[in-house]
């Protein structure tokens, strides 16, 4: 707060009211809602429900349907954010040393950052697709005979692929203005002292954006787990099956179609505590990290 | 001559590649778009461009997709903007004015409010998708604008920006307004928007973006055909490209094309303060 605020009454209170009912009527709410719901077992025709404890947590923790989604959310969290934090690193390191074309480049490896996830499905279907997708031709070469859709794991590296894609710009974006916002006369000290550009990068570079690399860290995580969800339905064409699919796709698959909103909301409450846990590290984490401005 | 670098080269090598990768699957589309769907069905992307971007674009625009014939490209393309527009405007203005009364008033519940507010910052919408969904059922707003666009609006990362950069403005000016006698609305209006002005064009393109994109919500809010967005739409026009005899590829194309391009161009046209917005918004 300023020190030189107003003390009108009445003003702030309905400054706040519209963002404060909407946050209580469709967040805290529905929030509270399923915490209420996964306690519950619910009739699928809508007549009544049944306290059952914690019988909907048990059940999902022996579901080996749902422990496949978790096995596989986690690796697939791993790889996107892994793969796309690395690639997006090397543009940018590029990106801020050419001098030729630095903003063409620029504008033409941020702009997907604008593509919808859905979209980038699409893109996906087509590059795999089984008579003519050109990625899965090129694969055949190699003797990779590359079924969408069919095989498990050639599902999961068409949705890593995409999902890698889509999130790049992001990554670019801020590794580039970590990048530039690196004071002139610490890169000038750098030269003087490191004749190797990659020791340059290992010793001063790299530990001047691990700030930037953190936060990048948790954002592609909460990337992977939630904003995938686009590419993960236009990939499996919105017939899961037996494909690959992370837990928030699990939630909508078990609570929207199979009607099953006690597990569901079991499983919401499950990605509300990870999500929470996620925060709070981050934040102690922040707390810890070195500032060098 | 000056002796270009091998440096140099790699340097740029690996440059165009990454482009190129961010490039081509998009001109893939769109070269799809302008072929027949015959020749799209049989040899799928190719090299070289058709003709037929004109009447794919008359078919995906006029012609609707589904059973009840009412989601034609152009309808879709309205209901885009309306949530583009609706998600931006709304949430800037609700953000902002909550953020005033956070950072400019001796409220006793200000701590209070802002822990309210905030918490929202740690719980996307996808983990709280059903009861979310139950909720605007009790209320009555499916198949409605407002019911696609509020419940999106609960989350507080525009209220959190704008916090950020109110703190920022120095203390003077509001000793200053309140010397010459102006009052707290007079104030907002007069100084602070104009103030904000950049910050509000920063905000305005990422949740711009970010509304037009939705996928998740709409898909399960709207099922009046009527009500589709472009990108909620795309699911259905996938799925009709399966199992029928000449599925029609060069319309499902161009209707991608044009749910990416709005978002894209204004990306594009609006680098500076989209870079802004979005590496500001998140400190």
């Amino acid at each position: 707060m300023k020190r030189a605020g107003f003390s009108t009454r009445w003003l702030p209170i309905l400054l706040l009211l519209p963002q404060l009912s909407i946050i209580l009527i469709f967040f805290y709410w529905p929030a509270a809602h399923a915490v209420k719901s996964s306690f519950y077992l619910q009739d699928p025709f809508g007549f009544g429900e049944t306290f059952v404890g914690m019988k909907n947590y048990t059940s999902l923790l022996k579901s080996s349907a749902y422990l496949r989604s978790a096995q596989f959310t986690v690796i697939f969290t791993l790889l996107v954010t892994i793969l796309s934090l690395s690639l997006a690193l090397l543009l940018a390191v590029k990106a801020d040393k050419v001098i030729k074309g630095a903003k063409a480049y620029r504008t033409l490896l941020m702009w997907v950052y604008a593509v919808a996830p859905p979209v980038a499905g699409v893109i996906g279907l087509v590059l795999f697709d089984q008579t003519w997708g050109p990625l899965k031709d090129f694969f055949g070469l190699f003797g990779w005979d590359f079924r969408l859709g069919v095989n498990y794991f050639d599902t999961a590296f068409a949705m890593v692929v995409v999902s890698v894609w889509k999130q790049l710009p992001v990554n670019f974006i801020f590794f580039l203005s970590g990048l530039q916002s690196i004071p002139k006369s610490v890169r000038e000290a750098a030269l003087i002292d490191n004749r190797s550009a990659s020791g340059r990068f290992w010793d001063v570079t790299f530990p001047l954006l691990a700030p930037t690399a953190f936060f990048l860290l948790i954002i592609n995580i909460t990337y992977a787990l939630f904003d995938t969800f686009g590419i993960i339905d236009t990939v499996v064409k919105g017939e899961p099956s037996n494909n690959p699919m992370t837990l928030v796709y699990r939630v909508y698959v078990d609570g929207f179609r199979g009607n099953d909103l006690g597990g569901s909301s079991a499983q919401s409450v499950v990605l509300m505590v990870l999500v929470l846990a996620l925060t709070v590290f981050q934040f102690r984490m922040v707390e810890r990290r070195i500032h060098y401005t | 001559m000056k002796r270009i670098k091998f440096e140099t080269i790699v340097d740029h090598s690996i440059l165009i590649l990454g482009s190129l990768i961010m490039i081509l699957p998009v001109v893939m589309l769109l070269q799809m778009a302008s072929t027949t769907d015959l020749e799209t069905m049989r040899n799928g992307p190719g090299l070289v461009f058709g003709d037929q971007i004109p009447i794919n674009f008359e078919k995906a625009m006029f012609e609707a997709s589904g059973f009840s014939g009412e989601n034609t490209g152009l309808s879709m393309l309205y209901n885009s903007l309306i949530l583009g527009f609706g998600f931006a405007i709304g949430k800037i203005v609700i953000g902002m004015m909550a953020a005033y009364a956070i950072v400019y008033f001796r409220l006793k519940f200000a701590t209070m409010a802002f822990w309210i507010i905030f918490t929202t910052l740690l719980l996307p919408l996808e983990v709280r998708i059903l009861p979310s969904y139950e909720i605007v059922q009790k209320l009555g707003m499916l198949n409605t604008y407002q019911g696609l666009i509020i419940p999106l609006i609960a989350s507080a990362t525009a209220t959190f920006f704008f916090r950020q950069f109110f703190r920022s403005v120095p203390e003077e000016l509001i000793e200053a307004a309140r010397i010459d006698g102006a009052g707290p609305i007079k104030f907002f209006i007069d100084i602070l928007v104009p103030l904000s002005r950049t910050m509000i064009a920063a905000m305005f393109i990422i949740m711009f973006v970010y509304g037009w994109n939705q996928y998740l919500w709409p898909t399960m809010i709207t099922t009046d055909e009527g009500m589709f967005t472009l990108v909620r739409g795309i699911k259905q026009i996938t799925q009709t490209l399966e199992g029928t005899n000449l599925p029609e590829y060069g319309k499902s194309n161009i209707l991608q094309i044009i749910a990416i391009l709005p978002p894209v161009l204004i990306v594009i046209f609006f680098q500076s303060w989209f870079v802004k917005g979005l590496t500001e918004s998140d400190k």
